[in-house]
């Protein structure tokens, strides 16, 4: 019960571990195919002209434009402005609002007083106040930035501040009873009890980033992926859109499995 | 066996809510010896939690004394292990808050561990431990801090029938082996039977004292198992059944 400590492993079970490692390959397997059979057809139907390729590119087309990219060096440039802008947007957003999460919890005071403003400012969208960002910080990374906190900042306090009070009461009940001050119940019995709520937030607050920061790009800027959506869609050069796209659906997977990676390490008793 | 652990002299408590107040206790006054295991047992919402955080100072009384002669431990309804603590960092909870994690602390942590067959599931966390383990880890966290008095606050309620009865009866020959002195709350009359020297019974909601029972059973086996086959077993049943005049 306490441990798998036999080494001996019955026939039975030998058939159900391989059954199952059938089904997880199948799974890769049909996943990886869909991938294949998506961009086949695509290809396929726009090199005979079924769809049109002006309108809707081709990967073909879409692997030259990011080697054309590549080469002036100017791909891996918009990238690497488009990624900052949304690692910083999003570590200030997360931080900041892990930050007032806990102001909120130690006092109740303040909680009563904020919540109001909270609902307000939930459920506003962020995105109306692009214009203000623009007009208060210029046509640089700060408006773009100030879109990603703007957007991830209010979804953070709010889940965090709601994960912190539904740590059990009973469990801080026992830490009172060993004398624990509010210092000592934050630390060693809410912070840690929310690993699960913080990580959740952290998912959240990615997507809203990417979601903040293009969106910023679009409202103004000179370099990135979003800017490149923009002008590609204006010089109805679709090619260059779809190859943007593509390049940041795959950098925000990559940001995801990071951070689920992270959540293995951290949530280790599981 | 004549020192004064714990003395209660007319405590009364009120809790104060929108809707108004309630009065939770009423004038208690009992005193608890050392060595001694007292039951305090009632009908359910009677205010006997209230008690415990009383006696150990979580909750001061409206009106009434308290008077406790040395170190208290909590034991709560369940475990409350923190899952993403190892048995090890579970059970030195205490002296970590208390600052008190020193070599021989630890060491005395350790030998508990030994002593209590949790020793070789030290790194293991809570969730791959039985019931049965995680209520003595948890005895063992309180015990880290050697209390002198220990308060068991429905400790075993949240186990099935089997285990109840296997647990306390470890945790029975734990606190006597450690030779401590206990205030068990308990809803369970043959538990309280089992396991106390004497039982204070409470009435309902305000809770005053009464009646407390000596408990005197002519049994060879000290446990609460063995407690439990005496003759005077039933006859002390009916009467605390009787007394608590529950009607549904």
């Amino acid at each position: 019960m306490y441990e798998v400590a036999s080494t001996y492993v019955s026939k039975e079970h030998q058939e159900f571990l391989k059954s199952v490692k059938r089904k997880n390959i199948m799974v890769r397997v049909t996943q990886l195919a869909i991938l294949v059979i998506f961009f086949g057809l695509w290809e396929i139907a726009a090199r005979y002209k079924i769809i049109d390729p002006f309108l809707v590119s081709q990967p073909s087309r879409m692997l030259k434009t990011m080697l054309t990219l590549n080469q002036n060096g100017t791909l891996l440039m918009h990238i690497w402005v488009t990624l900052s802008e949304t690692v910083v947007g999003f570590t200030l957003g997360t931080v900041a609002g892990m930050f007032i999460a806990i102001l909120l919890w130690w006092s109740d005071f303040l909680s009563q007083v904020a919540e109001p403003y909270l609902v307000v400012l939930n459920s506003l969208p962020k995105i109306a106040l692009g214009p203000i960002f623009i007009v208060w910080m210029g046509n640089g990374e700060a408006p773009i930035i100030t879109m990603a906190l703007a957007i991830s900042l209010i979804v953070t306090i709010i889940s965090l501040a709601t994960g912190f009070k539904e740590v059990d009461e009973e469990k801080i009940k026992l830490l009172k009873t060993f004398g624990a001050t509010k210092m000592q119940i934050l630390t060693k019995c809410v912070l840690p009890a929310s690993v699960p709520t913080i990580m959740s937030a952290i998912k959240i607050n990615i997507g809203l980033s990417w979601v903040g920061v293009i969106t910023g790009e679009f409202l103004v800027s000179k370099a990135g992926l979003g800017y490149l959506i923009v002008y590609g869609g204006q010089i109805f050069k679709l090619d260059m859109v779809m190859t943007s796209v593509l390049i940041l659906s795959i950098l925000s997977a990559l940001m995801y499995v990071f951070i689920v990676y992270l959540e293995k390490k951290l949530i280790r008793w599981r | 066996m004549d020192n004064v652990m714990v003395s209660l002299k007319n405590v009364s408590f009120k809790y104060h809510t929108l809707e108004g107040e309630t009065e939770a206790l009423n004038d208690i006054s009992f005193d608890v010896y050392e060595g001694e295991f007292v039951g305090v047992i009632g009908p359910s919402g009677c205010g006997k939690s209230t008690l415990l955080s009383i006696i150990s100072g979580l909750l001061k009384p409206s009106r009434g004394s308290v008077e406790v002669n040395g170190k208290i431990g909590y034991m709560l309804q369940r475990d409350h292990l923190f899952e993403w603590r190892t048995i090890w960092q579970n059970a030195i909870l205490g002296l970590e808050i208390q600052k008190k994690l020193t070599e021989e602390s630890r060491s005395y942590v350790k030998d508990l561990l030994k002593k209590y067959g949790l020793w070789e599931f030290r790194n293991y966390y809570p969730n791959q431990l039985s019931g049965g383990m995680r209520q003595r880890a948890a005895l063992i966290r309180t015990l880290a801090l050697k209390p002198d008095i220990l308060l068991l606050d429905e400790a075993f309620s949240a186990l099935d029938y089997q285990t109840k009865l296997a647990i306390s009866d470890e945790v029975y020959k734990i606190l006597k082996n450690e030779q401590k002195t206990a205030v068990i709350v308990t809803h369970d009359i043959s538990e309280a039977i089992a396991m106390c020297n004497r039982i204070v019974v409470l009435s309902k909601r305000p809770a005053y004292v009464k009646r407390i029972y000596e408990i005197i059973l002519t049994s060879d086996d000290y446990s609460p198992i063995g407690r439990r086959k005496a003759p005077e077993f039933r006859e002390y049943f009916n009467s605390i059944w009787k007394e608590l005049d529950i009607h549904v």
